[in-house]
């Protein structure tokens, strides 16, 4: 990175000094007594007491725990594939200059924008109920439904429907990287007689991969700490018998309701170390298929 | 063909937030009888009947709390994350490139891991039931993929234009407002409304943080009306929602672009 290196050196860290400040304020500060908070027992009123690894241990004899974790990792292993294909295929659908196909592409981008407020949560446990609009339409066609939202077996999928539905974000993301690629290829493609199917899986696919890999790190990142439809949906509690209980959710739970913020800042830290180790594997693994054109 | 298809589609992808529209103007009873859209008797009275709020104090009053909270961080987050920015696409100091790194690493950190001990700081401080949580750490620069965006942003501006004034004998801090700030101004307004996006969709720290109703974002108003009111009037809930996602509609309207383009800022070029 050059700058233009006219400055005296001191400068730089001037105007760096709102983020170095904060960095430490609002990141490593919190980071490390977050790290001291888990190995002790915290309820706010009285001083944290050190109990070594026992919120660790209690952890992982907590069925609640692995019950979060299994919901949170259906979510992302149902939600993520489902939504970036989506999002692909449209984004080939909608590449062309065809007419209207801004409006079009605004149309299937909305859902992400509203997608994360408390009001859509809000439409979705009404869409799911049992005097919902989906089951009228179920009805229509001769199919009686039930309270989807207060079901155990199918509450969490109205919850992984919902994200597939905000597609959009991962879509313009693809668009951009599909306008990148060199028209060059398309034409060389053409020429050797390649058809459709083929130049998307041979030309468009690798030269794609790293928007793919962008896509799923960053949509795997965000269904990990997603919050707001399942608090709204379950009413906080993660209900019916814990089957939407994500594990921001369950991490709440612990620390806001029950005030046990050793446990919580447990949790956090098993977060962490989720995340980092599925970033860091989806690095390595990226390696051999991510295709950068240099 | 091609486009029924397309807009067939689109319109299965609408259909909640269009079902949502129309319920807000239908009366309680009929909401449930079908999944129609045309109200068979129109009615404003949801709007009238939810703006009233919950706790007495009024949807307005949310309104401009929300609004209140997402100007104060728009401000913020432009002026700290564009200094940030400018040193690191510009300017040349030791361990540049380390603190990049860092910043791009806590990028992709869950703010869980900050969350309780700032909770617990922030209460011993008396900052809890205040916006002063929501809004001081973004005179900081705590929001990593905005300082990215800028960067990645300012990078093409030339620096032989930057060069010109310097031999003029402008400073440092001369050239960031009389020439980085001016140039950058369509990343700034990128800034801005993801700013706004995302304080206005925000939910869970404005939950943990405010309590008192007459300090409630439209967020925690919407909240707690469902569970004030129960499933007594949909009606009134539906139409304060749609006001809710009005504001994001409009951003979008007049902004398309630059939000598509921020979007994508944040993938391609890194």
């Amino acid at each position: 990175m050059k700058g233009y290196r006219f400055n005296r050196p001191w400068e730089g860290y001037a105007f760096l000094a709102p983020w170095i400040t904060g960095f430490l304020c609002f990141t490593v500060i919190p980071m490390i007594l977050s790290l001291y908070f888990s190995f002790t027992y915290y309820d706010i009123m009285t001083p944290p007491k050190w109990i070594g690894l026992k919120n660790y241990v209690d952890i992982f004899r907590d069925p609640r725990f692995y019950k979060s974790l299994r919901v949170t990792a259906t979510y992302v292993v149902l939600g993520v594939p489902f939504q970036l294909t989506f999002a692909l295929i449209l984004a080939v659908v909608l590449k062309k200059d065809i007419p209207g196909v801004r409006v079009y592409r605004a149309i299937y981008y909305l859902p992400s924008l509203f997608g994360g407020s408390v009001a859509v949560a809000i439409l979705w446990r009404q869409l799911f109920n049992k005097e919902g609009a989906i089951n009228k339409i179920l009805a229509l066609i001769g199919i009686e439904g039930m309270n989807w939202i207060a079901t155990p077996s199918t509450a969490l999928y109205t919850l992984i429907l919902l994200a597939i539905w905000q597609f959009g974000s991962p879509m313009v993301i693809f668009l951009g990287g599909l306008k990148q690629i060199s028209q060059d290829y398309y034409e060389a493609a053409e020429i050797d007689g390649c058809g459709k199917i083929k130049t998307f899986f041979y030309i468009t696919l690798p030269l794609l991969t790293p928007m793919v890999f962008f896509n799923v790190v960053m949509t795997i990142i965000n269904a990990f700490q997603a919050f707001t439809p399942s608090y709204i949906i379950s009413g906080g509690t993660g209900a019916p018998v814990d089957s939407t209980l994500f594990y921001t959710l369950y991490l709440y739970i612990k620390g806001f309701r029950h005030f046990s913020m050793g446990y919580a800042s447990a949790l956090a830290w098993i977060l962490l170390v989720i995340i980092a180790g599925i970033t860091a594997t989806m690095f390595l693994i990226g390696k051999y298929w991510v295709y950068y054109d240099e | 063909m091609f486009h029924l298809i397309i807009i067939l589609c689109g319109l299965i992808m609408l259909y909640p937030l269009l079902w949502m529209l129309s319920s807000s103007f239908k009366p309680d009873v009929e909401i449930f009888q079908s999944a129609s859209f045309i109200p068979k008797k129109f009615t404003i009275n949801n709007y009238i009947y939810g703006w009233k709020g919950v706790s007495g104090v009024s949807f307005g009053k949310f309104f401009l709390n929300s609004l209140f909270i997402a100007s104060i961080s728009i401000i913020a987050n432009i002026i700290s994350c564009s200094m940030a920015a400018y040193a690191f696409a510009k300017l040349d100091f030791k361990f540049k490139n380390l603190f990049f790194s860092i910043m791009m690493i806590t990028l992709m950190l869950p703010f869980h891991v900050r969350l309780i001990p700032q909770y617990i700081v922030f209460n011993k401080i008396g900052w809890v039931n205040t916006y002063l949580p929501l809004t001081v750490p973004k005179f900081f620069a705590v929001e990593g993929f905005f300082i990215f965006m800028l960067v990645q942003f300012m990078r093409t501006i030339s620096n032989e234009l930057l060069e010109a004034p310097r031999i003029d004998g402008c400073g440092t801090f001369s050239i960031y407002i009389n020439f980085i700030m001016p140039l950058s101004m369509p990343a700034l307004v990128t800034v801005a409304i993801f700013t706004f996006i995302w304080t206005w969709n925000d939910f869970f720290s404005q939950m943990i943080y405010i309590s008192a109703p007459k300090k409630f974002t439209v967020s925690l108003a919407l909240r707690m009306f469902v569970d004030a009111t129960g499933t007594s009037s949909w009606g009134a809930l539906f139409a304060m929602s749609c006001l809710s996602l009005l504001p994001l509609l409009l951003i979008f309207i007049f902004f398309q672009r630059y939000l598509i383009e921020g979007i994508m800022t944040g993938s391609i070029k890194g």
